[in-house]
């Protein structure tokens, strides 16, 4: 797909949470959903996502990494859907033999990718939730 | 001179220190953020800064704490492979080997490559940036297939 041919999701008024603890993923995930139009923040923990959701925040997408320090993405995964969190959660995580995944996934995902995130995975991810319809 | 970038570029998707996902990087470039690429790869080099001298630290330290080493090197890999730096990437897989083997001195040598690795892309990088901000706006070279 062409830079030209990028759908444009602005329209939709999207929202995502980047949630990683690495810098470059954060810049770059949150480089791809501006591309496509999504307005998004990013926190560098599971905690500090719990806590955006504490605070009255809601998101329509969440992009979850595993591995972060004081609370990891499987962790705040299980938390959010305590909450009642029903969020379309996306683990994104350079994880990938099977038990992990499978882990991560029964935590409450509603999909998985392994990193690196391009904008093909994340427009598959937008497929996947009905959030973007291929013409 | 345009042309001159574009061949310091596929040269340095030739010599196997970049891979495709640098190329993902460069489709995101726009004109807002006309420099994303060379934006994200000071971050990639700031932050495996930091990363380098945690190991070294621990390395130096002599006790070989393979899991802390096995968790720098998964943060210095995930970002290596965001970036796109394919060499960066497989020293850090090699090392992360060592590590689950507990092989110390394997980890030294693997360390040690590692750095010269990332010190040569980080100058390659550079250079190229450099060149392509003297050059002006560029189009996106196409690897050929």
């Amino acid at each position: 797909m062409t830079r030209e041919e990028l759908p444009n999701l602005a329209e939709s008024k999207l929202t995502a949470l980047v949630v990683d603890d690495n810098f470059v993923n954060q810049s770059i995930h949150q480089k791809l959903l501006a591309r496509l139009g999504i307005t998004n923040e990013v926190v560098c923990n599971g905690k500090e996502a719990v806590d955006a959701h504490c605070s009255g925040r809601n998101y329509d997408l969440i992009l979850m990494d595993m591995d972060m320090p004081i609370m990891n993405g499987i962790q705040a995964t299980k938390r959010l859907r305590e909450m009642g969190i029903e969020s379309k959660i996306a683990g994104v995580t350079t994880r990938a033999n099977e038990g992990e995944k499978k882990e991560f996934m029964e935590a409450g995902l509603n999909d998985f990718q392994e990193k690196p995130l391009t904008i093909s995975k994340l427009l598959s991810i937008l497929h996947k939730f009905d959030f973007y319809v291929q013409t | 001179m345009q042309r001159q970038v574009a061949l310091i570029k596929q040269s340095l998707f030739d010599q196997g220190y970049l891979d495709e996902q640098f190329m993902e990087l460069e489709e995101l470039q726009d004109d807002a953020n006309p420099n994303f690429v060379e934006e994200v790869s000071a971050l990639y080099f700031k932050d495996s800064a930091r990363l380098i001298n945690n190991i070294d630290q621990a390395l130096e330290r002599g006790s070989f704490d393979f899991n802390r080493l096995d968790s720098y090197m998964h943060q210095f890999k995930g970002s290596s492979t965001s970036i796109g730096a394919s060499k960066v990437k497989a020293e850090c897989t090699k090392f992360r080997e060592y590590c689950r083997a507990g092989n110390a001195e394997g980890c030294l040598r693997t360390f040690h490559q590692l750095k010269k690795e990332h010190s040569t892309l980080r100058k390659k990088l550079e250079h190229y940036f450099q060149l392509a901000r003297q050059a002006g706006p560029k189009e996106t070279a196409r690897r050929p297939k």
